[in-house]
């Protein structure tokens, strides 16, 4: 069956199929919730049936200690001392967030390598990846990751193909907390609602939903304790948006230099049909005057070196 | 008939047919994964994975056999007063007024102002397509340069692309240069017609 849900193909400039509407969906990771048991990242295994290279451990909790092309979560560890100085450890399940507007799509080359179903759900088709790397160049949050094995990008699916068979992704499936929940996007947000009055009558003053609009929203929502400092989630960034760079290499700048070079050869053409060629007239006196033939050797000797 | 005279030796020749080909295979190559609407042209080169993995070692060779050629170049290159006021009279070179324009020597304004965007652009492309080259070299740099380099790659291909247009129209337009590149010889009239200072030079080498 043919793919009737996409919004968005990576380096398509007609609209992809898209009649089928389909409902939001979105992945809400609750970090105050969450204990850091790794059982997401597990799960992310298993499911996914991809193993990393068993690592080293870093001296902190971090394992392994970055995303890779076979970790498609991982779990951030940030220690982080309040003003009453106490102890908060703020952990975060790391990955792809899932963009409304992504920015590895808008960098992507190769069409159709990057596809955004109608539910949301940002996913990678590796058959058609190139390997050049430029959805990392994208990426607000530098999560694709491309695998040393087979030169492919990668990063989590958000467990599309169980998504789409009416399973929750396996990460939501195994938390034991119910700290990652998925549903629509509006009843994530009604969730984290409830969640964030909880945080704070707690005194979280600061407790809020972490769906940036500088991408256009995203389907990986977090509740955060302290929403008005991303950045203490091991470098979430607050305000994450397209790099102007990467619109304006991605955006503008395409149309408009296809535009001026297919106008320089336009205007060459034109000019050789209004102006025409400039042709040479053969002098007469060259043809009498008899002169010593010029010795190709010269050149040999850097005659047309140095000024004029 | 006089000998024609020797403009570009049989090693010049070569090293401009060399940098012309690899320009091909990299703007083609370069194009295909600029624009969607050119993707089609990864196929000429074994498809999008190829296209991807060739470019950079095609760009690399490009650079450095042109670095060969532009040093051999450069000298005859210099920007001179006689090629100010050249430029200034551009109205008269477009519309083959030629006779009103000052003598210059090997190379007029225009091929001189191409040798030297022709250097800035590749000096950008080489440095920032190693920054952008994901297989060995983006490791070590930060993402918000390799965004800027990205867009500077894009934008200094633009001027390299358009400017070879502009140099091969002008190889089209005025008749006698495909044949001193390809020969490498052109008449005493296409000489003293083009390059009055040059042939001034040769005549006073030839006695």
């Amino acid at each position: 069956m043919a793919t009737q849900d996409v919004i968005a193909r990576s380096a398509t400039t007609t609209p992809s199929p898209s009649v089928r509407q389909q409902e939001d969906v979105a992945k809400l990771i609750d970090t105050s919730l969450c204990i850091g048991c790794k059982a997401c990242q597990v799960a992310c295994m298993e499911w996914n049936e991809v193993r990393d290279e068993i690592g080293s451990t870093v001296g902190v909790y971090d394992n392994p200690d970055d995303l890779s092309a076979d970790s498609w979560t991982v779990m951030r560890f940030a220690e982080h001392e309040n003003a009453e100085g106490d102890l908060e450890w703020l952990i975060r399940k790391d990955g792809c967030m899932h963009c409304a507007e992504p920015g590895c799509l808008e960098a992507c080359p190769s069409p159709g390598a990057i596809i955004q179903y109608a539910n949301g759900i940002v996913d990678f088709n590796q058959d058609d990846c190139i390997g050049c790397g430029y959805c990392i160049t994208g990426c607000p949050f530098d999560v694709p990751r491309i695998s040393d094995k087979d030169n492919k990008a990668y990063k989590c699916t958000l467990c599309s193909d169980r998504v789409n068979v009416g399973l929750e992704p396996a990460c939501v499936k195994t938390c034991p907390t119910g700290a990652i929940v998925f549903g629509s996007k509006d009843a994530m947000k009604e969730h984290a609602d409830g969640r964030i009055t909880d945080l704070r009558s707690r005194g979280f003053d600061n407790a809020g939903l972490y769906d940036p609009d500088g991408v256009g929203g995203t389907h990986v929502m977090y509740v955060l304790h302290h929403a008005d400092k991303a950045r203490l989630y091991s470098g979430l960034p607050q305000n994450p948006s397209i790099s102007p760079l990467v619109g304006a290499w991605k955006g503008l700048t395409k149309p408009l230099a296809m535009l001026a070079m297919g106008a320089t050869a336009l205007a060459g053409f034109f000019h050789y049909v209004r102006v025409g060629p400039n042709r040479t007239e053969e002098d007469a006196d060259d043809v009498e005057e008899v002169l010593p033939p010029v010795d190709e050797r010269d050149d040999h000797h850097d005659a047309d070196r140095g000024g004029q | 008939m006089k000998r024609d005279i020797q403009r570009y030796t049989a090693n010049e020749r070569s090293s401009h047919w060399g940098v012309a080909l690899l320009f091909i295979l990299a703007a083609l190559s370069g194009l295909a994964l600029f624009h969607p609407a050119l993707f089609w042209l990864s196929h000429l080169f074994g498809g999008g994975p190829w296209t991807r993995i060739l470019h950079p070692f095609i760009g690399v060779a490009m650079g450095l056999l042109f670095a060969l050629m532009a040093w051999r170049f450069a000298g005859r290159n210099r920007i001179k007063a006689h090629d100010r006021q050249w430029l200034a009279q551009w109205r008269d070179v477009v519309t083959n007024r030629e006779d009103d324009l000052p003598r210059v020597g090997k190379y007029n304004a225009g091929q001189k102002l191409l040798f030297w965007t022709l250097i800035v652009s590749m000096l950008v492309l080489l440095l920032t397509g190693i920054v952008i080259w994901r297989a060995y070299f983006s490791g070590a740099f930060a993402v918000g340069l390799i965004r800027f380099a990205s867009l500077l790659h894009a934008f200094a291909a633009f001027v390299l692309i358009s400017s070879i247009i502009v140099h091969i129209y002008a190889a089209i337009w005025v008749k006698g240069s495909v044949g001193a590149m390809l020969y490498g010889k052109v008449s005493h009239a296409w000489a003293r017609k083009h390059h009055g200072l040059w042939y001034d030079e040769v005549r006073k080498k030839e006695r």
